[in-house]
């Protein structure tokens, strides 16, 4: 991300009213003139200065898991849902859309938690949830010893700073006629954090940090390329030095070759600022290398959550299985032909009026009468691993009789047992237990 | 549905020559723009035999739809220099008049498109669309026949209850069908070519699966030559038998799956292979990206045209990779396998250097075998 301070360009700033010819011509004599590491020109920053050895060593390898961290935001039993509205003139509400219906998880400080799911199943609801984009119907998110779902408008301001967001789509999510310089500094007016004549120069710090031309502050984003802008929405993100940053499908838009220095740009700032990522894509690779623990969502809920060496080497739940068995794999090139998958048949259920049980068993091979009468509850089964399913167990294992009947009190069948003391509820907290229900003795047990 | 001239090209018309099914030469795109002409596709040579599939990657404006667009002769004849050859089951498309392209194109070949919400016209039934692939090519057919065949395939491709589905809109269906309902309308009129411009890129990993599912199915059944464009490595390592490696609209590597992804031999493949993540990978492999971005077509850079972006030219000698375009030679793993660079020893490069950061687990194994 360090440059040669002798190689930038000599640009004067464009006038804001500079028409469109003149801001073209002036790109195309810029695309190969030395300017930041990002641009068409960066060979002429030597590519003798950067040889493989020195990119490897820029490159990161997967983000490592602190067990320690404590939680910097605690999401518990979180939930929301849209009206629907009938047509004409009295437009009653006729049904609700659980877009998100009753999740917890913990993202540890520093951390960063990882979202998958299909389109649909609630995640990008969940990171408007935490950026308070929308108010929840319910539940709990706990920052800083405060709740953001009650907090109102006028509270929530200060805490804003705190949680920021980087979108998906970087050719929407910049205002065009806006230039850069008030798109990252605009932030830092709205709390009025530094007096006006030094915003601009903690702007030019924000872009040198995401590894722009500071001196570009003067461009509008048009002229910047798709990995660029992606790099001034995630400056902008930074501005107010946040503890927590919800990325929405940060890297989808971009490029393959791109995609990758994007993602080391995010391990970059999660080191040197320390901040919190809650990471929703639906990339399962992307999530793997980024996200040292993952949560999968189905429908609204959390159905399985627990560290990568787990959700990605010994899956419990169907559908986090049919998921991974689904990603292609450039590995089977060694071997030839499709690997062999769970097949998932239909489309996701409709979330007005999703499956009563387990939302998933619809789709799922392994249902029995059990799933339709009882939801599994979301079961702690190891010491960072989280599974909603009657039938958890790894691909190949799972077991023949529901594993939950003694802990919900029923039957093999999913109906009460009279005189049956139920010891779990629903409801499970939003980290991980000391103890845990261990599959194979069929009892509580722990470190 | 115009009067368009009807020869109905007979399925023993079409395989009545010999050598693969389509024959790419020399190929060459040339826009005129404001700023000057932009060649977007150039020298590029690739073959596709039937029950085949052809794998193109790149990176956007690499030209990999540009090319397959120009064979399909969706290009503006006014607007677009098209040089080269494009040979269709024979036939040769470059210069071919468009009430001819016409008889082609939907007939022995088609396409289907990344976005089928854009592809599929919102205003019309599924149906109907179905039914005028059909009919075009089928003059004599009647209505019912047509509407009985939209059924027919609808049902083929895995629509529930397609006789019911046949009269929805577009909207109405799911993003995986709508894929679906767009193969449906490409092998109507069993094409023996079908080209595939990032068919899952906007879908789910679960739709993507059964969507590939499919067209292989499909591929066997009616042993057509499928392209498929993608900038995924992890479809192409499952889907293709060949593979097109393009980078500023040349052809920079070509060879089997295999040897393009276990053993590639040119800077920017390994490139691509190292900015994504696998989701088997060991966890100490590095995500190393390629810096810099994509080069500008208006004034490619000189020599070869990766040379701004390459990590590796500081072991060419001298400035060969600026000053001149390597050739497409072949490469060390056998003649099948070409590849367009400077460097003396890119398997030695690969192997010891590459290898090492983006696949750690992988170089035990080759040591082993060594041994």
């Amino acid at each position: 991300m360090t440059q040669d301070p002798n190689a930038r360009s000599e640009i004067e700033p464009t006038e804001v009213g500079a028409n469109a010819a003149e801001t073209g011509e002036r790109r195309l004599t810029e695309e190969h003139s030395p300017e930041t590491p990002d641009t068409y020109g960066s060979h002429e920053i030597g590519i003798e200065d950067l040889d493989f050895a020195t990119l490897a060593e820029q490159g990161h390898t997967a983000t490592e898991l602190d067990p320690d961290a404590p939680a910097v935001l605690t999401v518990d039993n979180l939930k929301m849902y849209f009206p629907v509205k009938s047509s004409g003139v009295v437009r009653r509400t006729i049904g609700h859309v659980q877009a998100v219906d009753g999740i917890s998880f913990e993202v540890p400080k520093g951390g960063s938690l990882g979202l998958v799911g299909e389109s649909g199943c609630g995640k990008s609801t969940t990171g408007r949830l935490i950026t308070r984009l929308y108010k929840p119907t319910g539940g709990s998110m706990m920052f800083d010893g405060q709740d953001l779902a009650k907090l109102s408008s006028r509270e929530m301001k200060p805490l804003r700073r705190d949680v920021q967001m980087i979108f998906q789509d970087p050719y929407t999510s910049l205002n065009p006629r806006h230039t850069v310089g008030s798109i990252v500094g605009a932030p830092l007016e709205v709390h009025d954090i530094v007096p006006k004549n030094q915003v601009l120069k903690r702007v030019q710090e924000l872009l040198e940090v995401v590894g722009l031309n500071p001196e570009h502050y003067n461009r509008y984003p048009n002229e910047f390329s798709g990995g660029q802008r992606q790099r001034i929405g995630i400056a902008r993100a930074l501005t107010l030095n946040p503890k927590v940053l919800v990325a929405d499908e940060p890297v989808s838009a971009l490029d393959v070759s791109i995609q990758a220095q994007v993602v080391n740009l995010l391990q970059d700032i999660q080191a040197e600022f320390d901040v919190a990522f809650l990471f929703i894509a639906h990339d399962l690779a992307i999530v793997r290398h980024f996200c040292p623990e993952v949560a999968v969502m189905y429908l609204g809920k959390i159905v399985e959550i627990g560290d990568r060496e787990t959700i990605y080497g010994k899956p419990h739940h169907p559908y986090t299985q049919a998921l991974l068995s689904a990603v292609p794999d450039v590995k089977q090139a060694a071997v030839g032909g499709r690997r062999e998958r769970i097949r998932l048949e239909g489309d996701v259920p409709s979330p007005i009026n999703p499956p009563s049980g387990c939302r998933f068993r619809t789709r799922c091979q392994f249902a029995q009468e059990i799933c339709a009468k009882v939801e599994p509850p979301l079961l702690q089964i190891g010491k960072r691993h989280k599974v909603a399913c009657h039938f958890a167990g790894e691909l190949g294992s799972h077991p023949a009789t529901p594993i939950t009947t003694e802990l919900l009190g029923v039957d093999d069948q999913g109906s009460p047992v009279p005189g049956a003391t139920p010891t779990n509820t629903q409801h499970t907290i939003p980290g991980y237990e000391k103890t845990w229900y261990d599959l194979r003795t069929k009892q509580t047990t722990g470190v | 549905m115009t009067s368009v001239p009807m020869t109905q090209s007979s399925a023993a018309d079409r395989d009545a020559h010999d050598g693969p099914y389509l024959q790419v030469e020399d190929l060459k795109v040339t826009f005129p723009t404001q700023d000057g002409p932009v060649t977007a596709v150039q020298g590029l040579t690739y073959s596709v035999e039937k029950g085949k599939t052809l794998g193109i990657v790149g990176e956007s404006g690499s030209g990999k739809s540009v090319s397959s667009m120009a064979v399909m002769g969706l290009h503006d004849a006014k607007s677009a220099q098209i040089s080269g050859s494009i040979r269709v089951g024979g036939t040769e498309v470059v210069g071919l008049s468009e009430s001819k392209m016409r008889d082609l194109r939907g007939n022995s070949m088609a396409m289907i498109f990344q976005d089928a919400l854009a592809a599929l016209h919102p205003f019309y039934k599924i149906g109907g669309q179905l039914e005028e692939a059909y009919l075009v090519h089928h003059s004599s057919a009647s209505k019912r026949d047509a509407r009985r065949k939209a059924i027919e395939m609808l049902d083929r491709v895995g629509i529930p209850q397609p006789d019911r589905r046949v009269d929805d809109f577009p909207h109405q269906f799911s993003g995986g069908m709508r894929q679906r309902a767009m193969i449906a309308m490409g092998l109507i009129n069993d094409p023996s070519l079908l080209i595939a411009d990032e068919p899952t890129t906007a879908l789910d990993v679960t739709v993507q699966a059964q969507i590939l599912d499919l067209l292989q199915d499909l591929q066997r059944e009616f042993n057509s030559a499928v392209i498929i464009i993608t900038h995924d490595l992890g479809v192409i390592a499952e889907m293709a038998d060949d593979v097109l490696v393009m980078y500023a609209g040349r052809c920079v590597e070509y060879g089997t799956t295999k040897q393009i992804l276990t053993a590639p031999e040119m800077p920017y493949t390994w490139g691509l292979l190292s900015s994504i993540p696998d989701v088997s990978a060991s966890t100490d492999a590095r995500l190393i990206p390629i810096p810099g971005n994509p080069p500008s077509l208006l004034r490619p850079p000189s020599g070869c045209s990766f040379h701004p972006r390459c990590v590796h030219s500081d072991k060419v000698p001298g400035d060969l990779c600026s000053t001149q375009l390597p050739e497409l030679l072949p490469a060390s793993s056998g003649t099948a396998h070409l590849k367009r660079c400077h460097l003396a020893d890119p398997v030695g490069v690969y192997q010891s250097e590459v290898l090492p950061e983006i696949a750690p687990e992988l170089v035990d194994e080759l040591s082993e075998e060594t041994r």
